[in-house]
């Protein structure tokens, strides 16, 4: 079995799109796939459990990986998690603009 | 029984006269059973087929939401269609059902149940909508493993009343000859009013109480130009709403001769009628209807799920309507969205009607509007492309919009690559401050265009889709019509010419006043041109102009349309509903 913990770095967390791309990849691997978050554990391969996680931008979540090509599975979904699932970080750069903005 | 008449925000035009249908989405009842041994390959059969049947339900339905909504609109049911798709889930279910030997709606209310009430619990806004379109999602499984036909009580044409409809319901209840739409809720954005709307099938929404004082079987008639609903109408209404159909129905057919015809006053006045469009394929319809050109093209249907596409992704779709229309002309506008629609890390606005949007993005972000520019720049080659910025508010804005359009040009000479020189440059009047400006403004560009719907929304602070205050939203408010006015004359003083594009260009009360206030074009849906023609070849010119004149001395919009309602009856009755 292969423990992480991963840190969720995309603005809109894990809603429909990025629980949905995370659910397909995790289908991808024979390995057992589960998610903590504060205690409650779900099924890394049900978009509905991982949509009813609630994970905002900035949850720790402990993900689990037990089965033959578990290192594999890790790896990938790691991955997925570090790249904020693929998000433009567009604004970051505007950040700076709001102050000519006030009335 | 008394007759009642409640007043609502007019949602879809038309009239239906007919019984009562009340709309209560039913929860199915699930109840335990025990199943034998023997049962349960039935039992999960009955489980998959109904998962299937979902399935293809939910694939019409987002289709159809597409098409009518956009991608945008048509998110809930991919979601939906994304829960359905979990096999973890499913086999849980069957699983359990095969070891605690119950049927099969049960099970699945049972382990659905505890994921929608661990959605409910959450503070996050998004995932308790998500319980709403989880909650949704199973009672249609379990309606389907019941076989319940959720229609069957459609025997026959029916008004449907409800205190709300999701998207799904409205695009469902239209397949079944539904007569019109009432509801308590909702405003004149909502999606069951664009839906209504896109289906023609008249609706009243927001009457707050309508399903307090309607019954199912009760007559009802529906007013979908005044907003009204009428229950319990006695005799001589139903007479007279009949009668009122009935000339509908006959005009109609009228319009349709007038196809060919020209957009002309019965003194000799021609204006042009144009069409907007959102899609390409419309340009047929546009076409077909009689426009002389395509008035508005909405480009943010490229747009997809955050994606712009390409420079040259982008020109084969604008290409595409050029060459349909030649050899009339195509407005392209560029993007008129908020930051929103494109940057999923778009940090909340507190006011996004007044944040980040349509040229203010545009000019932020040189790596979208540039591509976008060349774009349209190579599709004017035959010279019947004009392009047009939204959302200006300033002098400043339309100068570094300039300069923009000729980076574009000069980055496309580079290229080698040849577009139409002396492109026409436009934009929308929709802030009140470039209205204000007009004057000013005009002798830097090449037209006008007023953009009615957000040009009454920020010149009366009123957020039409609320259904609290829309109905203060007024078109003919005073200060609307003068701001309009002075627009059309301050084009005109700098010798270019206005359009139209906003809704109020297609109403026929509204187009009397903005001819006589001598508009050069008016740009429409493509279902509302044969309208604005009728009433062009009603008018005189002169009268026309009698009329917008004595029209801006009022000072309230009720006075204002109590005087057009007036004038109108005797020029054209069929419009005076």
């Amino acid at each position: 079995m292969i423990k992480k913990e991963v840190e969720i770095k995309n603005r809109t967390g894990l809603h429909t799109r990025p629980a949905a791309m995370l659910v397909k990849l995790a289908s991808k691997f024979k390995s057992d796939f589960f998610i903590e978050k504060n205690g409650v554990e779900v099924n890394g391969k049900s978009i509905i459990g991982v949509m009813s996680l609630a994970a905002e931008q900035g949850s720790k979540l402990t993900l689990k990986f037990i089965g033959e090509d578990e290192v594999e599975a890790a790896r990938a979904i790691i991955e997925l998690f570090e790249s904020g699932f693929g998000e433009i970080e567009e604004l970051k750069k505007d950040e700076n603009r709001d102050g000519s903005q006030n009335n | 029984m008394a007759v009642k008449i409640i007043e609502g925000i007019p949602a879809s035009p038309g009239i239906a006269i007919g019984i009562a249908l009340k709309y209560e989405k039913l929860k199915p009842k699930v109840t335990k059973k025990e199943i034998k041994e023997h049962e349960i390959d039935v039992e999960i059969d009955r489980f998959l087929r109904a998962i299937e049947r979902s399935k293809s339900e939910l694939h019409k339905i987002f289709t159809l939401a597409v098409e009518k909504l956009g991608s945008e609109g048509a998110q809930i049911f991919e979601a939906q269609l994304l829960m359905l798709d979990d096999k973890v889930i499913i086999d849980r279910i069957i699983e359990r059902i095969k070891i605690e030997r119950v049927n099969a709606e049960f099970i699945v209310n049972d382990e659905v149940d505890k994921y929608i009430k661990f959605m409910q619990s959450s503070g996050d806004d998004y995932l308790k909508e998500r319980a709403h379109d989880l909650e949704d999602l199973k009672n249609r499984v379990i309606r389907n493993i019941q076989q319940e036909k959720w229609l069957s009580r459609f025997d026959s044409s029916r008004i449907v009343v409800a205190e709300n409809l999701t998207p799904a319901d409205t695009l469902l209840f239209s397949r079944n000859q539904v007569l019109g739409y009432v509801t308590d809720l909702g405003g004149i954005t909502s999606h069951t009013a664009i839906l209504a709307r896109a289906l023609k099938i008249p609706a009243v929404v927001g009457l707050r109480e309508a399903t307090k004082f309607i019954k199912t079987g009760d007559t009802v008639i529906l007013d979908g130009y005044k907003g009204i609903v009428i229950v319990n109408p006695d005799q001589s209404l139903i007479d007279e709403y009949q009668e009122k159909l009935a000339r509908i129905s006959e005009f109609e057919k009228k319009l349709e001769q007038l196809k060919f015809l020209p957009a002309e006053t019965i003194d000799g006045k021609k204006f042009t009628l144009l069409a907007n469009i959102e899609f390409p394929d419309e340009v047929d319809e546009a076409i077909q209807k009689g426009a002389e050109g395509i008035g508005l093209f909405r480009t943010e249907y490229i747009i997809n799920n955050g994606i712009i596409p390409d420079e040259d992704e982008q020109f084969e779709e604008y290409i595409k309507v050029a060459e349909k229309i030649y050899p009339g002309k195509v407005v392209i506008r560029t993007f008129d969205i908020g930051g929103d629609k494109i940057f999923r890390d778009y940090r909340k606005e507190a006011n996004p009607f007044l944040g980040w949007r349509g040229i203010r993005v545009g000019l932020d972000k040189p790596d979208i509007l540039l591509p976008q520019l060349r774009a349209i720049l190579r599709a004017s080659i035959k010279r019947n492309v004009m392009v047009m910025f939204p959302m200006v508010a300033s002098l400043e804005e339309v100068r570094e919009i300039k300069k923009m359009l000729e980076l574009a040009k000069s980055q496309l000479r580079e290229r080698g690559i040849k577009f139409d020189e002396g492109i026409k440059l436009g934009i929308m009047i929709e802030v009140p401050s470039a209205a204000l400006m007009a004057k000013e403004i005009a002798k830097e560009v090449n037209f006008f265009s007023i953009g009615t719907n957000d040009l009454i929304q920020y010149t009366l602070a009123v957020d039409r889709g609320n259904e609290t205050v829309a109905k203060i939203y007024q078109e003919f408010h005073p200060a609307i019509l003068r701001l309009i006015q002075f627009v059309i004359e301050s084009a005109h003083r700098a010798r270019i010419p206005v359009s139209m594009c906003g809704e109020m260009a297609g109403d026929p009360y509204a187009s009397i006043l903005l001819i006589g206030f001598g508009i050069d074009e008016l740009s429409v849906a493509p279902d509302s041109i044969l309208r604005i023609k009728q009433v062009i070849r009603s008018v005189k010119y002169k009268d026309a102009k009698r009329i917008s004149r004595r029209a801006l001395v009022f000072k309230t919009q009720e006075e204002v349309k109590a005087f057009i309602s007036k004038e109108l009856k005797g020029i054209i009755p069929e419009f005076a509903f």
